[in-house]
C-alpha cells in the first residue's frame, strides 16, 4: 500500500509528467488559456491516461512479452486511440453535459504524448499492472494539476501589465519555466 | 515476423470489434432529422447559407431557426427535397442569398494565374486542378459556382461566368402553376 502511495505522490509532485519530464507540453500550452477548459481537459486526460496505462501494461505483459518488444509503440498507440474513441462514445451516451464540456478535447488526447509516455515509462520501470494503474493515475493528476495551476496563472497574466514584446505566448513560456523550477523544489520530498 | 503481424491485426480486430459494438450500444439519440436534412444538402461546405457548413445549417433547419431556401449550390431541387421532407412549401432561393443567380462557374484567366494553389485549397468540391507554380484551371462540370475561390486569389484572375443555357445543360424546370392568381382571375 505504501508503495502505491509513493508512486502517486512521486508522479504527481516529484516527477510531474509535464513540469519535470516535459511530456504533454502541447495541451499544456494549448488549452491553458481558460481555467474552465483546463479543468475539462484535465478530467478527460485523467480518465484516458489511467485506462491507457492499465491496458498497455496488460498488453505488454500478456501479448507482447520480451520477444515482441519492438511492437510496443505501435500497439500502445492503437490501444490509446481505441480507448479515446471508446471514451468519447461512452461519455456521449451517458452524460451529454460532460460531452458538451469535454467534446473537442477528447480526440486531442490521442496525440497527447504524455499518454504514450506514461505507457512506455511503465514498461521501462517494469511496473506490475496495479503499479501501472497508479502510475497512470498519478501522472494524469499531475498533468491536470500543472494544467490548472498554469491556466490560473495565465488568467492572471491577462490582467497584468506585460511589456508589449512579451505579451501572449512569450510570457506564458517564461511562466511555464518558472512553474517547472518551482516543482523542482519537490525533488527532496521522496527519498 | 508473421506472429508480429498476427499480434497487431488481432489487436486491431479486437479494438475494432469493441468500438463497433460500442457504437451500436452507446448510440446517442441525436435528432434523426438532422441526418436526413444533412443528406439532402450538397456537402460543399461553402457557407453561403450563413452557417459554417452543411451540418450546422442542417441543425439550424431542424431547430426551425433557418429557412430551407438558403442553399444556392443545392439549387431548386434541394429546396424541393427539403420541402418534401419537412412538409413545408417550397420557395425560391431567397432572402439575401445569391438571389436566383443564374448558375455560374468560376473561370481562371490563365494568362494571369501565378500558380499559387490558394484557390485549390478553397475549392470545396476539388473542381480546380493545378499544382504549385503551374497554371490552374477549373473543371466546369464539377464547379458548383459557390464563389469561394474568388476571394483567395491574390491576382484576381478568377471570374464568375454565368452559364448560358444550351443543349448540354438545359433541364426541365419544375412545373409552376400559379394557382393563386388563376383562382382570382376565374372569380372575376
Amino acid at each position: 500500500m505504501e508503495n502505491y502511495a509513493l508512486i502517486l505522490v512521486g508522479t504527481v509532485l516529484v516527477n510531474n509528467i509535464v513540469l519535470t519530464k516535459m511530456l504533454g507540453l502541447c495541451p499544456f500550452m494549448g488549452v491553458s488559456k481558460k481555467l474552465e477548459t483546463a479543468f475539462g481537459m484535465g478530467a478527460a486526460t485523467t480518465f484516458v491516461l489511467t485506462l491507457a496505462a492499465g491496458a498497455s501494461s496488460l498488453i505488454n505483459e500478456y501479448l507482447l512479452g520480451a520477444d515482441y518488444a519492438y511492437l510496443r509503440t505501435l500497439s500502445f498507440i492503437v490501444v490509446i486511440a481505441g480507448i479515446v474513441q471508446f471514451t468519447e462514445m461512452f461519455i456521449r451516451k451517458t452524460s451529454p453535459v460532460l460531452y458538451q464540456v469535454l467534446g473537442i478535447y477528447l480526440p486531442l488526447i490521442t496525440t497527447n504524448c504524455a499518454v504514450l509516455g506514461i505507457a512506455l515509462l511503465n514498461v521501462q520501470a517494469q511496473h506490475t499492472f496495479l503499479e501501472s494503474l497508479f502510475f497512470g493515475l498519478g501522472g494524469a493528476i499531475g498533468f491536470s494539476l500543472a494544467l490548472v495551476i498554469f491556466a490560473a496563472m495565465r488568467e492572471r497574466l491577462e490582467a497584468a501589465d506585460v511589456p508589449a514584446y512579451f505579451k501572449g505566448s512569450p510570457i506564458a513560456m517564461i511562466n511555464a519555466g518558472l512553474l517547472s523550477l518551482a516543482f523542482m523544489g519537490f525533488s527532496g520530498l521522496v527519498k | 515476423m508473421l506472429t508480429a503481424i498476427l499480434i497487431m491485426s488481432g489487436l486491431a480486430l479486437v479494438i475494432g470489434v469493441i468500438l463497433g459494438f460500442a457504437a451500436i450500444q452507446f448510440k446517442a439519440e441525436e435528432n434523426p432529422l438532422v441526418d436526413k436534412i444533412d443528406a439532402i444538402l450538397p456537402q460543399t461546405q461553402c457557407g453561403q447559407c450563413g452557417f459554417p457548413g452543411c451540418r450546422p445549417y442542417a441543425e439550424a433547419i431542424s431547430r426551425g431557426e433557418a429557412d430551407i431556401n438558403r442553399c444556392p449550390p443545392g439549387g431548386d431541387e434541394g429546396i424541393h427535397r427539403l420541402a418534401d421532407l419537412l412538409g413545408m412549401d417550397a420557395k425560391p432561393l431567397g432572402d439575401g442569398q445569391a438571389q436566383a443567380k443564374a448558375k455560374s462557374v468560376a473561370v481562371i484567366d490563365e494568362q494571369r494565374c501565378i500558380g499559387c494553389t490558394l484557390c485549390l485549397q478553397a475549392c470545396p468540391v476539388d473542381a480546380i486542378v493545378g499544382a504549385a507554380k503551374q497554371m490552374h484551371t477549373v473543371i466546369a462540370k464539377q464547379c458548383t459556382g459557390c464563389e469561394l475561390c474568388v476571394a483567395p486569389c491574390p491576382v484576381e484572375c478568377i471570374t464568375m461566368e454565368a452559364l448560358t443555357e444550351d443543349i448540354t445543360q438545359w433541364k426541365w424546370t419544375y412545373p409552376r402553376y400559379d394557382i393563386k392568381n388563376s383562382a382570382l382571375s376565374t372569380d372575376r
